[in-house]
């Protein structure tokens, strides 16, 4: 048993700590932002901007020319707004409800993105569609290590701590305001705050990390990290200062779990943390406090019902 | 069987450019109608869905199959994409997760795990990648084949049982009081979806095939409020973004079909959007303007109305400052609307333009709107129990929608009533201009 547990310190050595760290780190703002989103019924928003920011990503790279540029991430910013603006113009202005107005534009986007990138850069750029879809979690190794603390940290996993903690301490700042017009924007715009205001700020803030997180986990799998760490907290709790902790909790734990996928079945280390999240997941459906599906199997049994139907015809009035 | 297969041969043509094409209009009659059903139902993105829970799909059955035999793989991408759906449906049913959440979950996990099975047998599935970013270019004779039986089949299962599929996406409810079995239609309407996106997928890739399922049917859904019209214009700009993207890329180098199909379908979309005869955006702010300056000119008609009944009746022209203090406008502004009501000879100016008078059409349509305006807040203070001084807001609003036959009923119920709630009188239908008294 050990000796599974052993396994990615044995392949990795410290390597496998900056692995789960990165992935942690990238799925950590993701779960906070995804809670928020799926609260707000918007979690198919968050696949849309995932695909919108690409028309951002390449004009920005088209400007600056560098792929590190945080340019690039500025654009994808902009990039996402835009995309959130013509989703509201299109089912603001017309009977086409808000699930196609979104099908509508991130495809638009994406499609602009996509003709950009042919008719401009050609084929030598490295936006390539392998590092679209798998991500470069794996590569992450062989990158340059900034020396911080008096160890050698590969230099994404700081650019990705930065932006993690910035996420974070903007959630934290804003959270009553976020969680008032999640719930309730009306009461909030009475009581003088925004919601527009914070819509289009929680947009923005997501698409930019989703193009941070993009280059290690790939497009598509963003989504999953958006999504299946608050889905499994909502399972399992009622109050949502525990689903932030809980969310967080599955980030860490599918980080941790991914890595060992990776190691064990020789996987691609991004779609491995996404299984294990799903995992979780599977795991939250079937057992969870709250909405376990097994638990609620128990108490549906059959006499239990016709008690049910006993009390109800015995507590008739009877005169 | 032979008779069809040969058919089925002396269809596709034979130079790739012509496969192109043929592809793309295929494309947009297969997606052009299932994404009708698809924006009815809201359920726009389950596509999106579908087309990424096929990964596993694709892979297992290019792991299972090293002949590469395209019937396989796409029956286990079918297979794959219904799972989705299943487990999508399940979610909903079990859990407190909204729809969107499980379409999201799903759409991960699936492709997720296309990718982690994928990576586990890199050797054998190369093809993956190609299968799900597709390209119109590279689809043959096979490929065709397929696409056409399919389209064939979509747009006769479509046709034959639009009925039930479209009482199906707007109330299930109603269907199952009807004898429908749901269950079978649904699972009918998702297979039909399924084969849509996976035979799709070669031509145009994953992210776009929700393009053509989604933005030709919202389009059509823009323009018509009739569904077998909204069938038939959908399955129309399907062909028309298909061939302008098949058009664009073949002409134009390093012009990637699927995109180009996309934005072909988006600009079709955005024309709709915009020109569209009852439902686009400049028909509805034209009316919207239009209404806006119906209601102005009604209210400074009641206004004139107004100052005349102040003063008794006494005289017949208003200086136009009047109306503009009584009613808070500039003078400019109220000089403005006046014109536009002289146009419709409905007042007159006096020589200077600095007075006017209310001609006999002018005057019983003044009449009509403050009887409207009077008749309704009785009606709502006797009727609805409101309190006399909150009636005027609601009155102020359908004053300029209440016919003729809905005042008749309204002056029936009240009993021909002479006040109105605050004291003042209401005017009589066929009274004519009170000369020197007040009427009562």
């Amino acid at each position: 048993m050990s000796v599974y547990l052993n396994q990615p310190w044995e392949v990795f050595g410290i390597g496998a700590l900056w692995l789960v760290l990165m992935a942690f780190f990238v799925a950590l703002p993701c779960s906070q932002l995804g809670s928020f989103l799926m609260l707000r019924r918007m979690s198919l928003t968050g696949d849309a901007i995932s695909h919108s920011v690409f028309p951002g990503v390449v004009l920005a790279f088209l400007l600056t020319g560098d792929l590190a540029s945080p340019w690039l991430i500025i654009g994808a910013g902009l990039a996402g707004l835009l995309a959130t603006v013509l989703i509201e113009l299109v089912h603001k202005w017309t009977r086409v409800k808000q699930d196609a107005a979104t099908g509508i534009s991130f495809t638009a986007l994406f499609a602009l993105g996509v003709v950009m990138m042919e008719t401009m850069l050609g084929q030598h750029v490295d936006l390539d569609l392998d590092c679209v879809l798998h991500g470069r979690l794996g590569l992450l190794l062989e990158e340059d290590t900034v020396t911080c603390f008096g160890l050698a940290w590969p230099g994404l996993v700081v650019v990705m701590a930065a932006v993690a903690v910035a996420a974070q301490l903007l959630m934290a700042f804003f959270f009553r305001v976020l969680l008032l017009s999640s719930f309730d924007a009306g009461l909030a715009a009475s009581l003088g705050y925004r919601p527009a205001l914070v819509h289009y700020g929680l947009m923005l803030t997501t698409s930019m990390v989703v193009v941070a997180a993009f280059q290690s986990v790939g497009a598509i799998l963003v989504i999953a990290l958006l999504v299946l760490p608050g889905a499994t907290a909502y399972l399992c709790t009622h109050r949502i200062r525990i689903m932030m902790v809980l969310a967080a909790i599955h980030a860490l734990l599918s980080a941790i779990g991914g890595l060992y996928l990776h190691v064990w079945l020789n996987t691609n280390m991004s779609a491995s943390v996404v299984v294990s999240g799903g995992i979780l997941l599977v795991l939250a459906w079937l057992l969870g406090p709250v909405d376990g599906v097994i638990w609620k199997w128990m108490a549906e049994e059959p006499d239990q019902s016709e008690q049910g139907l006993d009390q109800a015809t015995n507590s008739q009035p009877r005169d | 069987m032979s008779l069809i297969l040969e058919i089925l041969e002396s269809l596709i043509p034979a130079s790739s450019v012509g496969k192109a094409w043929m592809a793309a209009v295929l494309l947009g009659v297969g997606c052009g109608l299932l994404g009708c059903f698809v924006v009815l139902r809201r359920e726009a993105l389950m596509g999106d869905a579908i087309s990424h829970a096929v990964l596993p799909g694709v892979v297992a059955g290019l792991v299972y199959s090293p002949d590469r035999n395209l019937a396989l793989i796409l029956a286990c991408a079918v297979m794959a994409g219904l799972c989705g759906v299943g487990v999508v449906r399940v979610l909903e049913r079990t859990t407190r997760l909204k729809p969107d959440a499980c379409l999201a979950c799903v759409l991960a996990l699936f492709f997720a795990l296309g990718l982690v099975w994928q990576s586990k047998f890199q050797s054998e599935t190369v093809g993956v990648m190609h299968f799900l970013f597709g390209n119109i270019g590279s689809i043959d004779g096979n490929d065709l084949k397929m696409m056409l039986v399919s389209v064939v089949l979509i747009s006769v299962m479509v046709v034959t049982m639009r009925r039930p599929l479209l009482v199906m996406s707007f109330d299930p409810g109603f269907g199952r009081a009807l004898g429908f079995p749901t269950w079978c239609l649904e699972f009918l309407f998702y297979t039909l979806l399924t084969f849509a996106v996976v035979v799709s997928l070669q031509a145009v890739g994953v992210v776009l095939v929700s393009a053509m399922l989604i933005t030709p049917a919202a389009s059509a859904y823009l323009l018509t409020d009739r569904f077998d019209r909204m069938l038939l214009l959908s399955m129309l700009l399907g062909i028309l973004s298909g061939v302008i993207g098949a058009w664009m890329s073949t002409s134009m180098s390093r012009m990637p079909t699927g995109p180009v199909m996309t934005l072909a379908a988006s600009g079709v979309f955005v024309l709709v959007y915009l020109c569209a005869p009852r439902h686009g955006v400049l028909a509805k702010s034209l009316r919207l303007a239009r209404r806006r300056r119906l209601i102005r000119r009604e209210n400074t008609l009641k206004t004139i109305y107004h100052i005349l009944e102040e003063e008794g009746f006494s005289h017949r022209d208003v200086s136009v400052m009047m109306i503009a203090s009584k009613r808070k406008e500039a003078e400019d502004h109220v000089h403005l609307t006046c014109e536009g009501l002289q146009r419709q000879s409905l007042i007159l100016f006096s020589e200077d333009k600095r007075s006017l008078s209310l001609t006999d059409s002018g005057w019983r349509r003044a009449m009509e709107l403050v009887r409207n305006h009077r008749l309704w807040e009785l009606y709502l203070t006797r009727e609805a129990n409101y309190a006399d001084d909150h009636v005027h807001e609601d009155a102020e609003k359908i004053e300029h929608l209440l016919g003729p036959s809905m005042i008749r009923q309204l002056e029936k119920d009240l009993d021909f009533p002479k006040l109105d709630p605050h004291g003042r009188p209401i005017p009589r239908v066929d009274a004519g201009y009170p000369t020197g008294s007040l009427p009562l």
